[in-house]
């Protein structure tokens, strides 16, 4: 038994998926986008980019939702999302 | 739209026939900012400019009003500003961005006397040596010195006309007394006044580089908005215009910089000379004090001394070569200037120990009179 | 699996804003965790958003850390002297009003060496966009006091804590006579996006203020990490659009006031200037 009632268009809504591109030889690595992805589907990889930062890896993919915070936030234009197909 | 020449015999004085040369000249920008003795030029280029479909602004203080006319310079405008001493050292800072990103506009200083505030605002002479070296680090530019109102008009006139074929600014070295006397100016007619223009890009966009020069070692330069999307900055930068801090890089475009100059010196340099044949004496001047030289010669010569005049029209780039062949020739060098030695070191070291050397100088405040010079011919030459 | 064939990850980059960046300058200058990045990549989707040609636009900057910005935009863009940005920038709308000028640097160069430029620019309503990156201190000399910096805060030239107070820059911006004034972090990078698209669309002289952090020569002496920042700017910012710039100052134990405090409507500089001084004559 629910308190809230289910809204009507439940079933209609479409979460978009997207796809995170990372370039990874533009990361210095400062966090931002991990720290504030809504869905937290990025975190630091173990590897060293060419400036030797870790640069971001995307953990859980499929969470993406094409939001393009990660994107907009990011200081050295280093990371985007685009609509998964 | 206002005749922009206004050809015709007037009586104004030197800042205003400055005022008419830059408008004649194509000037279609002013950075003002008032200060005795410069602020007719000003004045003048207020109620002219919109008419000629130019714009005047009053900015805040000279070093916003020297930024401002870089700044419409890379819109494709020819560009000037006017002040005196005390806000030519605050246009210093900028006259150095104007150097370095190769800007082509035009300064008029009409000197007063200082140090500091100084004794406003009566005559001097004694910026020169800051109009050549007053911005910091290692740099060419063009200083013309005007002697009457007349010149004023000319003067402007080449001044941009230099400016626009080297990209350097140039600096107008007037004197209070030449910017506030009033004497005959003919303003001739818009067909016979030579205007050049800066050398513009041609070719593809894409692979335009920002500093590649022409054969004359000057780059062409493109206004903002054609799409070249270029890059302008005031640190060391290579031929696309990108910061590069290296050794090199500032090597090669100091090279250049100082290159379009030195290697063009006699396409720059504009002397004249008066009584020179057979001159063994030789008076040395440029502004205001090329009248009390003119004078000075004839007087001397009424007293049987071979006195001849060579008059600094360019006093930057100085030109070296002619002061040292003259100077082969002759007993004696006499700089004339309103200033306690200044151009008089520059001609003692093109000398090169060839001939003597005197100043005839003045603290400021005051033309020479040319007894003084005269009193110095008798005490030192024989007839 | 290798990195070059993982997925997701692009070793060629195709970012979106690459047609408004020298990509062949990228990496930029700007350390880990500086904001002024976020900013400035804000300011170009900004840009982008307007649906405005790239080559109306012209960007100039002062000196310092965010002046650094002119020199990675690819458009026609200018690097000038310090605190000079704003009067160089006047001379290029004037000369050329058709013009989308934008201003970007930062708060030591408009408003300590710049200051009186910055007051007179919004005294005209010259139409232009000033982005001013506020990182509360003087990054690219090593961290002294600025305008900004707030009071007691640690900075080279403040050892025992700076005795001065800081500039309420939306308060300055307003009383000046700046036609739009807005403050946002660079956390609220969506709300800064649309502000700076607003202002370029605005008539008129327009501010923003971003705060971002400066973590090596901030952060550093003041035990804040550059996450510690953003933490601080979600959690001590408060959004309250139209509210009295007077209430701005920063002070994040009290809370700190974003958004657009001010958006009015007044005659530009070149508007004024063309009816005030060209006289129509047959």
């Amino acid at each position: 038994m629910a308190f809230w009632r289910q809204p009507l268009d439940t079933q209609e809504i479409h979460i978009t998926k997207g796809l995170v591109t990372i370039i990874e030889d533009r990361c210095k690595g400062c966090g931002y986008c991990i720290e504030f992805c809504p869905t937290h589907m990025l975190a630091f990889s173990d590897r060293f980019n060419k400036k030797g930062y870790h640069p971001p890896q995307t953990s859980r993919p499929d969470d993406c939702v094409n939001c393009h915070y990660c994107e907009i936030i990011c200081p050295e234009f280093a990371i985007y999302s685009v609509e998964a197909p | 739209m206002k005749p922009a020449v206004r050809t015709g015999n007037h009586y104004i004085t030197g800042d205003v026939a400055c005022a008419e040369g830059a408008i004649a000249a194509g000037c279609r920008f002013f950075g003002a900012y008032p200060i005795t003795p410069a602020t007719e030029v000003a004045e003048h280029m207020a109620e002219r400019l919109p008419d000629v479909g130019g714009t005047f602004i009053q900015m805040e203080d000279e070093i916003a009003a020297m930024a401002s006319i870089l700044g419409a310079a890379w819109t494709g405008v020819k560009t000037m500003t006017a002040t005196s001493g005390p806000g030519f050292s605050l246009m210093m800072e900028n006259l150095g961005l104007g150097v370095c990103t190769e800007t082509p506009c035009v300064i008029v200083n009409v000197q007063r006397t200082g140090p500091s505030t100084g004794l406003p605002t009566q005559t001097g002479q004694g910026d020169m040596m800051q109009a050549r070296w007053g911005s910091h680090g290692d740099y060419e530019l063009i200083a013309i010195a005007p002697s009457s109102p007349q010149d004023c008009f000319y003067h402007t006139i080449l001044a941009f006309n230099l400016s626009e074929k080297y990209r350097v600014p140039v600096l107008v070295m007037a004197d209070e007394i030449v910017g506030h006397m009033s004497e005959k100016v003919v303003i001739p007619d818009a067909r016979e006044i030579t205007l050049v223009s800066r050398p513009r890009p041609k070719g593809r966009k894409d692979r335009f580089r920002l500093y590649q020069p022409g054969p004359d070692g000057v780059a062409p330069m493109p206004a903002i908005g054609e799409g070249y999307n270029v890059h302008v900055t005031g640190l060391t930068h290579d031929e696309r215009g990108y910061p590069v801090m290296t050794p090199e890089a500032q090597e090669e475009m100091m090279t250049r910089l100082k290159g379009k100059i030195r290697n063009n010196l006699d396409d720059i340099i504009r002397t004249e000379e008066y009584r020179m044949e057979d001159a063994d004496i030789v008076i040395v001047s440029y502004g205001i004090s090329v009248r009390t030289g003119l004078t000075a010669v004839d007087e001397a010569r009424r007293l049987g001394y071979k006195v001849g005049l060579f008059r600094l029209i360019t006093v930057w780039p100085f030109p070296e070569e002619r002061i040292h062949a003259i100077a082969a020739r002759v007993k004696g060098l006499i700089t004339v200037e309103i200033n306690l030695g200044q151009v008089h070191y520059e001609v003692e070291r093109c000398a090169h120990g060839q001939a003597a050397t005197y100043l005839v100088g003045d603290a400021g405040g005051k033309i020479i009179h040319p007894d003084k010079v005269v009193s110095l011919i008798q005490e030192v030459f024989q007839p | 699996m290798s990195a070059n064939t993982q997925p997701g990850i692009d070793h060629q980059g195709a970012h979106p804003l690459d047609d408004l960046i020298r990509t062949d300058r990228i990496p930029h200058i700007w350390c880990p965790g500086c904001g002024t990045g976020t900013a400035f990549s804000s300011c170009l989707t900004a840009i982008k958003a307007t649906g405005i040609p790239y080559n109306q636009f012209t960007m100039v900057s002062g000196i310092g850390c965010s002046g650094r910005a002119a020199g990675y935009i690819k458009i026609d863009s200018f690097h000038t002297t310090h605190g000079r940005a704003i009067p160089f920038a006047s001379g290029i709308k004037m000369a050329r009003p058709d013009l989308n000028v934008i201003v970007f640097s930062g708060d030591g160069d408009l408003f300590a060496i710049g200051g009186n430029h910055f007051i007179h620019a919004a005294r005209r309503n010259m139409d232009m966009t000033v982005i001013c990156v506020n990182n509360l201190i003087y990054g690219m000399t090593g961290g002294q006091v600025a305008a900004t910096t707030p009071s007691k805060a640690k900075t080279t030239t403040t050892p025992f804590g700076n005795p001065d107070a800081p500039f309420n820059l939306p308060l300055m911006a307003y009383a000046a006579g700046a036609s739009y004034v807005a403050r946002w972090t660079i956390l609220h990078v969506r709300d800064l996006t649309n502000a700076i698209n607003e202002a370029l669309l605005k008539k008129g002289f327009s501010f923003i203020e971003v705060l971002a952090p400066c973590p090596v020569n901030y952060g550093r002496r003041n035990k804040q990490k550059s996450l510690d920042t953003l933490r601080l700017y979600r959690e001590k910012t408060i959004i309250r659009n139209g509210a009295d710039p007077a209430r701005a100052d920063i002070d994040f134990g009290r809370g700190v006031i974003l958004g657009t405090f001010i958006d009015r409507d007044r005659d530009t500089c070149d508007e004024l200037y063309d009816a005030t001084c060209r006289r129509n004559e047959d």
